[in-house]
């Protein structure tokens, strides 16, 4: 092949052309009532690596994680993402490109009553829909097997037949992540999945996190500096409905983080709550 | 300074609130005196109804194996209507449940005809079930059935609503298709709401299907109404012992199933 020949040839590109962004955010605006949590925001992640999204309380990051599957509908502006115009979807395609999206609640929105292979089980609903995806006990072969192979990664093989509603906080959020994974996402998005942990589970479940998530590329929402300065590749911070704050985390310095929360009040607002925290 | 005198202890009320409140007692009075319930009345049943069980006692238990068959038909008549009611009760109460049914005019429907099931008595469709399939425990499978998806409906629907809607959401985001989301994540966590409206509902109908009897759909009801027509009470004190048995027994059995399940 000509191509191939050329490429053995002629010596490498001096600068690599930079892969497209998988995730490309601009204008986007959403009021609730009164409030506008996003006034116009723009941003873009890329494939293998991690965004850590910051800011106050209120200043709109759920709402933002939130809009990127519309779980939330934007009033303005375009999401392209794993290249689809998401605003633009119909139901059908929606639900397609949801599946093809991780996302880690901060409330690891298990089903307490059933098993914990069956709540990674229901990760297979991203591809298969029917009894055999609703429960363990009705799934093929195939798909028992690669759930637990979900389990091991995130170290929970053990507990499979257990309850989810009896394992512990860190444990549970362990799962949701198997369940994540058992759903073969092409992008993560992660609302603060270490808030309601100890600090040591926190650690461990960021590294765990991170570990699986960090190729396929990741959006996360930390309100831990210490977990955004050590897990983020690129940090973006919103105040007053924008980005106000966008860097590389090697640049980044902890009294510089602090320093943009602590910026005064009117620009970066910690007023009421919006609707998602 | 804020005024510190302490408030008023009952609110005056309006025109309107106490205008209601003499209508609602007036009506209340009126109630009592239209009934015809008197003391006097009471007092002179007594001595009717302390013959009545005289001769109710002892019962007489020379017709107690058609009685028990007859039980056994009432039973049997109360779980099957029960069972087709609960299985259709579901369906009907997917589509009324806020969140879940498919489209807001099948949301309205299922709930007009949940209320409608709900608000007409059992004995009603019992009527209605008598003229259209005849004489018979057909009719009272029927009847008990309507009554049952009106009953179980509402608690399902109501069951359903209340559900977590976390794990709905999760599921939502990962692609699920709504029947995914609600054999997934709404039916296990109503389960155990569901089982108790459905162990419920058995008890009610063991119960309902005595009277259905009464006007002829099948079951241990025909038998009492004979047996007081002819002035048996003998045979009557029996159904009435039987049927007491069946109550408490079905009763009991669902507590333990409720206290197994939930």
């Amino acid at each position: 092949m000509v191509s191939s020949t050329l490429a053995r040839i002629l010596p490498p590109e001096p600068e690599a052309p930079p892969a497209p962004p998988v995730l490309a955010v601009s204008s986007l605006a959403k009021t609730f009532g009164e409030r506008a949590v996003l006034r116009d925001v723009s941003l873009v992640a890329y494939r293998g690596e991690v965004t850590a999204l910051i800011g106050a309380n209120g200043t709109g990051k759920s709402t933002l994680l939130r809009a990127l599957v519309r779980l939330v509908e934007p009033d303005s502006g375009r999401v392209m993402m794993l290249g689809q115009d998401v605003r633009t979807l119909d139901r059908a395609a929606l639900k397609a490109f949801r599946s093809r999206v991780g996302f880690v609640f901060q409330k690891h929105n298990l089903v307490g009553r059933l098993s914990v292979l069956t709540n990674v089980v229901h990760g297979v609903q991203a591809r298969m829909s029917g009894p055999r995806s609703w429960h363990h006990a009705l799934a093929p072969a195939a798909i028992r097997e690669e759930a637990m192979a979900c389990l091991a990664a995130v170290g929970l093989a053990d507990r499979a037949l257990q309850r989810a509603d009896s394992l512990s906080g860190g444990q549970s959020q362990r799962v949701a992540i198997a369940r994540m994974l058992m759903q073969r996402p092409e992008f993560v998005l992660a609302d603060e999945p270490d808030a309601s942990l100890d600090p040591r589970a926190g650690r461990e479940l960021m590294e765990l996190l991170y570990r699986l998530a960090h190729d396929k590329g990741l959006v996360m929402i930390s309100h831990r500096m210490e977990h955004t300065l050590r897990f983020s590749d690129r940090i973006i911070g919103l105040a007053g409905g924008i980005v106000a704050l966008a860097l590389e985390t090697r640049h980044a310095h902890a009294d510089q983080l602090k320093a943009f929360f602590d910026r005064p009040a009117g620009f970066s607002h910690a007023e009421d709550e919006s609707p998602y925290g | 300074m804020a005024d510190l005198t302490a408030p008023m202890r009952w609110e005056r009320p309006n025109a309107l609130s106490f205008t209601i409140g003499v209508v609602v007692f007036a009506f209340v009075i009126w109630s009592f005196s239209s009934v015809g319930l008197s003391l006097e009345r009471i007092v002179r049943g007594i001595p009717a109804l302390g013959s009545m069980l005289e001769r109710m006692f002892p019962p007489d238990i020379e017709r107690l194996p058609r009685i028990l068959e007859q039980l056994l038909i009432t039973f049997q008549m109360a779980l099957v209507g029960c069972i087709l009611g609960l299985v259709l009760a579901f369906p009907i109460s997917v589509l009324a449940a806020e969140g879940l049914s498919p489209h807001p005019v099948l949301k309205h429907a299922a709930r007009a005809l949940i209320a409608l099931f709900r608000t007409v008595p059992d004995l009603v469709w019992a009527l209605l079930f008598v003229i259209a399939v005849g004489l018979g425990p057909a009719a009272g499978v029927m009847a008990i059935m309507v009554d049952k998806i009106g009953f179980a409906g509402r608690f399902f629907a109501e069951a359903m609503e209340e559900a977590d809607k976390g794990p709905q959401e999760a599921l939502a985001t990962i692609g699920a298709t709504r029947t995914g989301l609600i054999f997934s994540a709404v039916v296990p966590l109503a389960l155990p709401s569901f089982v108790a409206t459905s162990l419920f509902s058995l008890e009610k109908a063991v119960r309902g299907s005595v009277i259905l009897g009464l006007v002829g759909a099948g079951g241990i009801g025909v038998e009492l109404k004979v047996a007081f027509d002819l002035f048996n009470y003998d045979t009557a004190a029996t159904i009435i012992l039987t049927i007491f048995a069946l109550v408490i027994a079905v009763e009991q059995a669902s507590n333990v199933i409720r206290r197994r399940l939930i």
